[in-house]
């Protein structure tokens, strides 16, 4: 390894070639501003574009200041951080950036959490001259069913543009025009609606401004919860309750699913229900399609399509149906937890509370924002009524929370309301990528060979690198287990299957990096991957702490299955808990 | 340009156009590198380069068409409206800019009822900047097709389009 040795703010530091004088000086423990840099580290998920010129320093025998971010070290360097010039040249470089910014923070979505305010407190603007020569875009607001756009807020730091491409590959965000009208944004201006975007909110996770948003439907809640006509249900993600603590200034990786229930309740839910329910309901459907597929494949039948490809996840199922509409007949056609949660709600539930399906409203509480599309895609409606009425994020949960004057902190810890709160731990972890197979595995493991599994913990499905391998023995029958986070990972292991090329028996595909605790709808992480982290361990212990660890011995999902659905992927099943999908590809017509 | 159905998107484009693209990025190796040279042929063969036909640009070289529309929109070269019979370019560049462009674009903009990047509704004239044509002792400097105009004074601008009224 080349090493280079090189001077900054008067430290010397020994680094590897090719390291960038931002990164040598987070080694010494000096911190440069950035703001369209981002890392995750350990994830592969870098946006380096030099672009916004806040990371400038200065270089001995260099003329211009040099971006920290892009820029490597050299033998001798010699490099100043916060020299007088630096601080002017930085705050300049905000005042211009603030220019043509609208000015209504106030009323911002993004206000306080916002990586642009936080950066113009800290440099310490307090006017911002030439205003008046700067040119307001004027774009329209871009209302998708997940994601609002607001361009004029866009300040180019192109880490929407890094996720949707690089990350995901889904290629509907592009940099377009030049100067003040420079935004990001899908072709022609078109809207999210009509281009390839999954929803799955990876660059409302990323940008720095209120550019990029989701849709709020706190309003809508607040709404069902005042009507005294409705009954309300909720229904909470496993990923939500990893990392709703932050939004209340806990560490990382609290729990706070006790705390969480005690809130839902004193804002009114009529029932506290739980997602983890639902997903041991998806590995019973999913399990057995699993099991069915396999012991035909095993038995010789040609025709059965392997591998089984997880359907949890909207943007990866809409990832599949706008780029491999060929491949749409393989993924597993069980529903997402959130679905069959609502199919259930509206139909088992209701009954059970005589109430009629209208007056029933089921609210989901989602880390994810492609969970909104996916609760009103026509599929999951019957007569106009959908099962899920709306899906909030972690973020929108917190608002809600904040606004009844509630702090998480002091609140007791409660229990979910039965029957559709009680879960297992196979439930839970959902909410990280390898966690859907593991609980799949789980429970297909023990009905495939009858035989009580010793070690529920799979330690080989685990972790954050981006595409995972294992097999796992089936008593005697190998299991060849796929596992990706992020869509261009996902990509690969499709392109694999397209090829022939394929040797696993059954994939789990998530969109988000780490799953769904790094989902678009997730307090913000600010390029800090040791959240994710913390979130994702904290799901593995809440597994860990169940009495219940394995979908298969829920007592409810049983109870479910005796009272109405019969028996897994029975014609009720199939009818409530099953969907297909559909061709979404782009497709160039001769006119 | 777009028919939106349940369940997908479906762009619509004549066949000819479409062999005549294809043609092209095949003379690239199909190449998203190519991008830019792709874009350069595609727009001399049809003028312009209009949304359904990036798409197939898009298509063939297998990038986004986001990336095919950022790329279009970034470089003034390219243009997505169809340029007129007599394409009119007025140099902004620095010397011609402090010698009165601005002035000028100003009175075409008012002559031909049209704001730059446009083409009159008769598809005559089109109207445009760029940046320095290296005459700049001749400044301010106007580009009509192929034919130089220098020193041009507002007052001057309706006698360079009479020239161009009859034919």
């Amino acid at each position: 390894m080349n090493k280079i040795k090189l001077t900054i703010d008067n430290k010397q530091i020994e680094v590897e070639k090719g390291t960038t004088i931002y990164k040598a000086a987070k080694e010494l423990g000096i911190y440069i501003p950035v703001l369209c840099y981002m890392n995750l580290e350990g994830l592969n998920i870098e946006n380096k574009p030099g672009g916004c010129r806040i990371c400038v320093v200065e270089v001995e025998g260099r003329n211009n200041l040099a971006p920290s971010c892009s820029t490597d070290v050299w033998e001798g360097m010699v490099v100043n951080t916060h020299s007088m010039r630096v601080i002017n040249a930085r705050r300049t470089v905000m005042e211009f950036i603030l220019s043509d910014h609208p000015k209504d923070c106030l009323t911002c979505a993004k206000s306080g959490n916002c990586d642009l305010q936080d950066m113009a407190v800290k440099l310490g603007v307090r006017e911002i001259p030439g205003q008046e020569y700067a040119e307001m875009s004027t774009y329209k607001i871009d209302f998708s069913p997940s994601i609002i756009r607001d361009l004029d807020k866009c300040i180019m730091c192109r880490r929407c543009e890094m996720m949707c491409n690089d990350f995901q590959t889904v290629g509907a965000l592009s940099a377009f025009n030049r100067g003040f009208e420079a935004a990001v944004g899908p072709a022609f201006e078109m809207e999210l609606e009509d281009s390839t975007c999954t929803y799955c909110g990876q660059c409302v996770a990323v940008c720095p401004t209120g550019a990029l948003t989701e849709k709020d439907h706190t309003r809508d809640v607040i709404n069902a919860l005042s009507d005294p006509t409705k009954k309300v249900v909720v229904q909470t993600a496993p990923a939500v309750r990893a990392a709703l603590g932050e939004e209340f200034g806990m560490e990382p990786g609290t729990l706070v699913t006790g705390k969480m229930v005690s809130a839902l309740r004193r804002l009114g839910f009529d029932y506290v229900f739980d997602t983890d329910f639902a997903a041991d309901l998806t590995i019973m459907e999913e399990g057995t399609e699993l099991l069915d597929r396999l012991t035909k494949y095993l038995g010789g039948d040609k025709e059965v399509k392997l591998p089984i490809l997880t359907s949890c996840c909207p943007a990866w199922v809409s990832f599949f149906e706008h780029y491999f509409p060929e491949m749409k007949d393989i993924p597993s056609t069980a529903r997402s937890p959130q679905q069959m949660f609502g199919a259930i709600a509206k139909t088992y539930f209701a009954d059970k509370i005589s109430t009629k399906r209208e007056d029933l409203v089921v609210v989901s509480i989602m880390p994810c924002l492609a969970k909104k599309y996916e609760a009103q895609r026509d599929e999951f409606k019957v007569d106009g009524n959908p099962d899920v009425d709306f899906s909030i994020s972690t973020r929108e949960l917190a608002h809600l929370i904040k606004e009844a004057n509630l702090d998480l902190n002091i609140l007791p810890d409660e229990d979910f309301d039965k029957p559709l709160g009680e879960s297992s731990g196979a439930g839970v972890i959902f909410g990280t990528t390898g966690g859907v197979i593991e609980a799949a595995v789980r429970t297909a493991y023990e009905l495939h060979t009858g035989k009580k599994l010793e070690k529920l913990d799979f330690e080989q499905l685990r972790g954050f690198e981006a595409i995972r391998k294992a097999t796992v023995d089936f008593d005697g029958t190998p299991i060849n287990i796929g596992i990706a986070h992020g869509l261009g990972h996902a990509r690969k292991l499709l392109d694999e299957i397209k090829a022939g090329k394929s040797e696993f028996h059954a994939i789990e595909i998530m969109a988000c990096p780490g799953g769904c605790i790094g989902g678009g709808g997730q307090p913000l992480h600010h390029s800090d991957t040791s959240i994710l982290k913390a979130r994702a361990e904290a799901i593995y212990r809440e597994d860990a702490g169940k009495p219940i660890r394995k979908s298969h011995e829920n007592p409810y999902i049983l109870k479910l299955y005796e009272e109405f659905l019969g028996k897994p992927m029975s014609e009720k099943s199939h009818h409530l808990l099953h969907t297909a999908y559909f061709d979404k590809s782009r497709k160039i017509e001769i006119s | 340009m777009e028919e939106k159905s349940m369940s997908d998107i479906k762009v619509k484009v004549k066949e000819k156009d479409l062999i005549k693209i294809q043609e092209i990025c095949k003379s690239f190796d199909n190449k998203p590198g190519e991008l830019i040279n792709v874009l350069h042929k595609t727009q001399e063969h049809f003028g312009y380069l209009p949304a359904e036909i990036q798409e197939v640009v898009a298509q063939e070289l297998d990038v986004a068409v986001a990336k095919v529309y950022g790329v279009v929109t970034f470089y003034s070269f390219f243009t997505m409206l169809p340029k007129g019979k007599f394409p009119i370019s007025i140099c902004t560049g620095t010397a011609c800019y402090v010698r009165g462009a601005d002035n000028v674009l100003q009175e075409f903009k008012r002559q031909l009822n049209i704001e730059v990047g446009e083409t009159t509704d008769d598809g005559k004239y089109s109207l445009n900047c760029l940046r320095c044509v290296g005459a700049c002792g001749l400044a301010p400097v106007v580009l009509v097709g192929d034919k130089t105009y220098g020193r041009v004074s507002p007052e001057g601008v309706k006698e360079i389009l009479e020239e161009y009224q009859e034919k």
